[in-house]
């Protein structure tokens, strides 16, 4: 059994005020996540994620289509007993303090007497809120904020999780904490679902990919198999790069750019082998700095897309 | 449902508004006893008119404000996203957020009824026997007591419609709505005669129409009888209060209704 599955799901928006117009927002988007999965949602500003994650938590009825979690349809009470949520940019309570909102929504999940306090406490460890959980939301900062909002989606131990850009507002240290969670969260069997509009995000956790553009599903798999993030080609960054060494590779590499004295930049090719090179810089004196793969990056495979798929429909 | 009302009590219990509102009340009830100070013989008349005066006042601005604040304050900052995705009906939402409300309002109402009564209990020690056999009721008359519950059925009407307004409403829209309504529902009798004022019949009948389908909220204020020590019937109150739930009931139908089919944007 699929942990998500969506069918023609489809979503438009009455715009314009005086002669409201249908917007697509999602165009029949059709997905599968299995169970256990750590799935990454990705596509630019407005592709339309957090409408999907809205439809799937049913804030939003679908204008067509169905959606389905754990194998029952969208909003049924005993899927969300078994999901947990984060909304994009959340917001709670300002005169609640963390412990009690989380409290709260602990009971709203059926939780009682001790496991109540137990339950909060040990999801807010998890997120890195300390001493703070007694003081009011309102004196929270954004990211203060955002763990809360992930603290309470895990309250009941789900079995699947949407995340809508779980990382934003996130200082460093802090996405680092959040990938960290999502991971424990795949390895305990609960099924991660997360929007994200960066790619690196997804490059780290995720099993697979769909990547969404202006409403319509462009593409979906494994990150390796989307033709788009091909691997181009290796950048490295040596030292002591003498001119001799520099002559001699100069035929194999595609390009090298002077970055300081002895310092370059080279281009390899992707069929070019990193190791055997990287060996061979080595014993003739260089000091390799760093290797990087070189791929599209998202940004210019959405760049691309938006001129791949043709204007949004409006109408019906 | 029990659970979302104790949050709701709980959020207002910290907000300071009302907290503010009520000093203010206790504050004008104190300052009623001054100005009936000034006035003698009608003193008792004017404190205890004076101190309803401010208990339905302030319980208004407190029904509405936070009434308002419930569900469209909370649709608009999107607070509501999280909770719905807990297994907790839209129904269930929105009766919690009603029931937290009225306990909010019964709270804030007791204390304001607790105060006057401290003041009423304090002119009634003080006044000069022989003064008092000039007051039309005595001090602590247990009728003001069926005038305060009134007043909170009242209040337990305007919540209910500021809730369904709220359900597809900004804040700002339902407060004025609401507003509009309590106006109007205190004057709603002047539409029942409309066509001795202006004799055109779609006009006369429109304003018929209207008379049946806004609440007529007349009936709770029986503060003037009360004050004189008029004797407020029985099967007035009974009545007066079998309508507020009658009315009550459809309009909490009618926002579950609306807020069931709402798209969360
Ligand atoms: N309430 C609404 N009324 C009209 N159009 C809307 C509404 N909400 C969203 N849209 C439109 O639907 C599209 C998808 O919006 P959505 O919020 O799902 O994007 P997103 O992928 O989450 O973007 P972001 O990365 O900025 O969060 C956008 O083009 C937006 O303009
Ligand atoms: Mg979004």
């Amino acid at each position: 059994m699929a942990a998500i599955e969506t069918e023609d799901l489809s979503k438009d928006f009455l715009v314009g005020f005086w002669r409201p117009r249908p917007y697509r927002a999602l165009d029949r988007l059709t997905l599968s996540v299995a169970e256990g999965e750590v799935f990454g949602f990705l596509g630019p500003n407005g592709a339309g994620k957090s409408t999907t994650l809205k439809l799937l938590m049913q804030l939003l009825y679908p204008t067509s289509g169905t959606a389905h979690i754990l194998g029952r349809p969208a909003g049924d009470a005993s899927v969300k007993q078994r999901i947990g949520f984060l909304p994009e940019n959340p917001y709670f309570y300002d005169h609640l303090t963390a412990e009690e909102l989380l409290s709260y929504f602990a009971r709203l999940f059926g939780l009682r007497g001790a496991d109540v306090a137990r339950r909060v406490s040990s999801v807010l460890d998890d997120v890195g809120i300390a001493s703070e959980r007694r003081l009011r939301l309102r004196q929270y900062s954004k990211g203060m904020i955002q763990r809360v909002g992930l603290a309470q989606a895990l309250l009941n131990e789900p079995d699947v999780v949407f995340l809508d850009e779980p990382m934003s507002g996130l200082d460093p240290l802090g996405r680092r904490h959040v990938r960290q969670i999502m991971l424990r969260l795949r390895d305990r069997g609960c099924t991660v679902f997360f929007s994200s509009h960066i790619l690196s995000d997804a490059e780290a956790l995720c099993s697979r990919v769909a990547i969404l553009a202006q409403g319509r599903l462009v593409a979906s798999g494994h990150l390796s198999e989307i033709l788009a993030f091909e691997l181009r080609g290796w950048e490295l960054v040596v030292a002591n790069l003498s001119d001799a060494l520099r002559a001699a590779i100069a035929p194999r590499v595609r390009g090298i750019t002077a970055l300081a004295r002895g310092r370059f930049t080279i281009e390899l090719p992707p069929e070019e082998s990193p190791d055997r090179f990287l060996h061979e810089l080595g014993s003739r004196g260089a000091q390799v700095v760093s290797l990087n793969p070189l791929r599209e990056t998202l940004e210019d495979y959405f760049v691309q897309s938006v001129g791949a798929v043709e204007s949004r429909q409006t109408g019906l | 449902m029990a659970l979302v009302a104790q949050a709701v009590f709980k959020e207002s219990v910290r907000d300071r508004v009302p907290y503010s509102m009520v000093a203010f009340a206790v504050l004008i009830i104190a300052a009623s006893y001054l100005i009936s100070q000034l006035t003698a013989g009608q003193d008792m008349k004017i404190l205890k008119d004076l101190g309803l005066a401010a208990i339905a006042a302030f319980g208004l601005l407190i029904a509405v404000f936070i009434g308002i604040n419930l569900v469209s304050k909370e649709v608009e900052r999107r607070s509501v996203f999280a909770v719905l995705a807990k297994p907790l009906s839209r129904p269930q939402f929105i009766l919690g957020k009603y029931f937290g409300l009225v306990l909010t309002l019964v709270v804030n109402l007791s204390v304001m009824t607790l105060a006057f009564y401290a003041v009423l209990l304090y002119v009634d020690f003080t006044t000069d026997p022989l003064l008092k056999t000039a007051w039309p009721a005595p001090a602590l008359d247990p009728r003001l007591v069926v005038a305060v519950i009134l007043i909170v059925a009242e209040l337990m009407l305007v919540t209910a419609i500021a809730l369904f307004f709220s359900t597809f409403a900004s804040p700002l829209l339902s407060a004025l709505l609401t507003l509009g309504v309590w106006v109007a529902g205190h004057f709603n009798a002047d539409l029942r005669n409309f066509e001795t004022v202006l004799d055109v019949r779609p006009v006369a009948l429109l304003a018929r129409a209207v008379y049946y389908a806004l609440p007529n909220l007349a009936p709770f204020n029986v503060r003037a009888e009360v004050v004189h020590g008029v004797a407020v019937p029985v099967s007035h109150t009974a009545l007066t209060l079998a309508y507020a739930a009658v009315y009550i009931s459809i309009l909490l139908f009618g926002a579950i209704a609306v807020f069931r089919r709402r798209d969360f944007k």
